[in-house]
């Protein structure tokens, strides 16, 4: 099954030296063992832009925005054999964050891609 | 909900949460003891052992914070155990055990966990599950318990067979390899070169057992093929100059990617050119062609699996089949044909000409493989024949082919497919 993970979090700040080589470890580790297929950290949200219909009319907005509570930062593509191993996965991502960023506080979420079978 | 459905269920999602867990962990601890203890079977007994302890103490504490650290503290003092226990407590294996003890006294932390590069360790596991001293359906059962930790009743409910029959491959064929002195061995240079086909051949036969599982079946058969191609990204990381490594996995990625569209809604097959090709997964296409290119720039275009990988990098590059570069393929099963000749590969020849110059010269092709004793029974001769037949307005002739074919077709769907097709061909003979 193929796997997005999305990481949001009210932290505007960049993640701090440690997490971040961590994280670059970690993300070695799983390009090497076959299951990860893509990551990547995103701009600011201020650095964008938002392409958006709505009452019918088509609008584009330049950053920065009025902020939302939680911004995307980053994602993941996985491909893994079930949702428990894409759990066991982003329990891990997470628990680096807890201990190399204290006081950070987010979420990453994990998605099912459409159209891939399995448990 | 029943009270007691629901105790089940949570038991079961707890297992395999912690199998889960197991699998992530499972090469980083295997390839550790094996260092340790320079016996790859016995590292993997041992670490069978930790998980049966996670198994144990998990469904009531919870999953550690770091399983990682508790699963390699676990494994290395089963290590520490067994070499206490055993009787050569010398030499090397003292100074390991003083080390490990050492360790012992200092807890593991995730950091050290991530910063281990197992690479090496990781390609003498995959060559000592893959020896060629082991028979075939043993070197593959090693190679999904040791190198993607599946457990030996997943093994078995991926083969359709019963667990006691793989136990009992992977329990002989650790047994042959500790006791040929094979437990811990890389092979270098010339011999490199040369196992590693018994290593591709091996992640191959688990794709296509995957490939070739029906929809409906047990979902941990069409898993292999998942299975396949992680090995095969574990090898192209750890073995990054070898093009048959590439080749191989751009040839899996390419095949996997139509998967979604192999199957209809019932279930029944659909031949590649009758597919929709919007359901072919583009970003697994990418990965593969990128392989395909990695293992030409390395010097491979003339390898067994790269020469394969083009053949379907062919089909996945038209973006309709009227537009498939049959001359190509037909160039490519030509160069395959002079690596390594099989009449099979004649005959994947003479369809491919037969669309490229017209059916009459992929008839000369399949009339000279008539004869051929390793085909007298291989339905997709007569079913080939068929075809060109049909297409050159030989309905008679087509429809015994046809007839012929459905006699020899293993399975009923093609049997009753390849039937359709000589009443196709008797109906045209009436018009």
């Amino acid at each position: 099954m193929r796997f997005m993970f999305i990481v949001k979090s009210a932290h505007s700040g960049p993640p701090t030296p440690e997490l971040l080589e961590a994280m670059h470890k970690l993300a070695n580790r799983e390009i090497k063992a076959g299951r990860m297929l893509d990551n990547g950290g995103l701009m600011p949200l201020a650095t964008g832009a938002q392409v958006r219909i709505a009452n019918g009319q088509l609008t584009v907005t330049d950053g920065p925005f009025v902020e939302a509570k939680e911004v995307i930062g980053g994602y993941a593509i996985f491909e893994l054999r079930d949702k428990q191993e894409a759990l066991a996965s982003a329990r891990e991502f997470m628990q680096l964050h807890k201990d190399l960023m204290p006081g950070w506080e987010g979420t990453c979420e994990v998605r099912a891609f459409a159209g891939f079978t399995g448990a | 909900m029943h009270p007691s459905v629901s105790a089940v269920m949570t038991a079961a999602d707890a297992h395999r949460a912690i199998l889960a867990v197991w699998r992530i962990e499972q090469p980083r601890l295997i390839t550790s003891l094996a260092r340790m203890l320079r016996d790859v079977p016995l590292a993997e007994d041992l670490t069978q052992e930790a998980l049966l302890a996670a198994l144990e103490h998990w469904p009531a504490t919870g999953v550690p914070e770091k399983p990682g650290a508790w699963l390699m503290a676990t494994a290395k003092r089963r290590a520490l155990d067994h070499l206490r226990r055993g009787r050569m407590l010398e030499g090397k294996h003292r100074i390991v055990a003083l080390d490990m003890e050492a360790e012992q006294q200092t807890m593991p932390d995730l950091d050290a966990a991530l910063d281990d590069d197992i690479g090496d360790e990781m390609l003498r596991l995959i060559f000592t599950a893959c020896h060629p001293s082991l028979s075939r359906e043993a070197r593959t059962a090693l190679a999904l318990r040791m190198i993607c930790g599946l457990t030996t009743e997943e093994i078995a409910r991926a083969f359709l067979l019963p667990d006691a029959t793989i136990a009992q491959r992977i329990v002989r064929a650790k047994r042959t390899l500790s006791e040929s002195g094979l437990a811990y061995e890389t092979p270098r240079g010339d011999e490199l070169s040369q196992r590693l086909s018994s290593v591709l051949g091996v992640v191959y036969l688990i794709f296509n057992e995957g490939y070739t599982a029906a929809r409906g079946e047990d979902w941990l058969r069409p898993q292999l093929c998942n299975e396949a191609l992680r090995i095969g990204r574990v090898l192209a990381s750890i073995a990054p100059r070898e093009p048959e490594v590439h080749g191989l996995l751009a040839l899996m990625e390419l095949n996997a990617s139509r998967t979604a569209a192999r199957t209809d809604a019932a279930g029944e097959p659909i031949l590649m050119l009758d597919q929709d090709r919007a359901l072919w997964d583009q970003l697994q296409i990418r990965r593969g062609m990128r392989m395909l290119a990695r293992a030409h720039a390395l010097g491979g275009a003339r390898g067994f699996y790269v020469l394969q990988a083009g053949i379907v990098a062919c089909h996945a590059e038209a973006a309709t089949a009227a537009e498939t570069d049959w001359r190509r393929i037909a160039g490519f099963y030509a160069d395959l044909a002079a690596i390594a000749p099989s009449p099979i590969v004649e005959l994947n020849r003479a369809v491919a000409v037969g669309m490229a110059e017209g059916a009459q010269a992929g008839l000369s092709i399949v009339d000279g493989l008539m004869r051929e004793p390793a085909l007298k029974s291989y339905h997709l001769l007569p079913s080939v024949r068929g075809d060109l037949l049909h297409k050159l307005g030989r309905y008679q002739e087509a429809r015994a082919a046809f007839e012929a074919a459905a006699a020899l077709a293993g399975n009923r769907r093609e049997h009753d497919l390849l039937l359709r097709r000589a009443c196709a061909a008797a109906g045209a003979l009436k018009r």
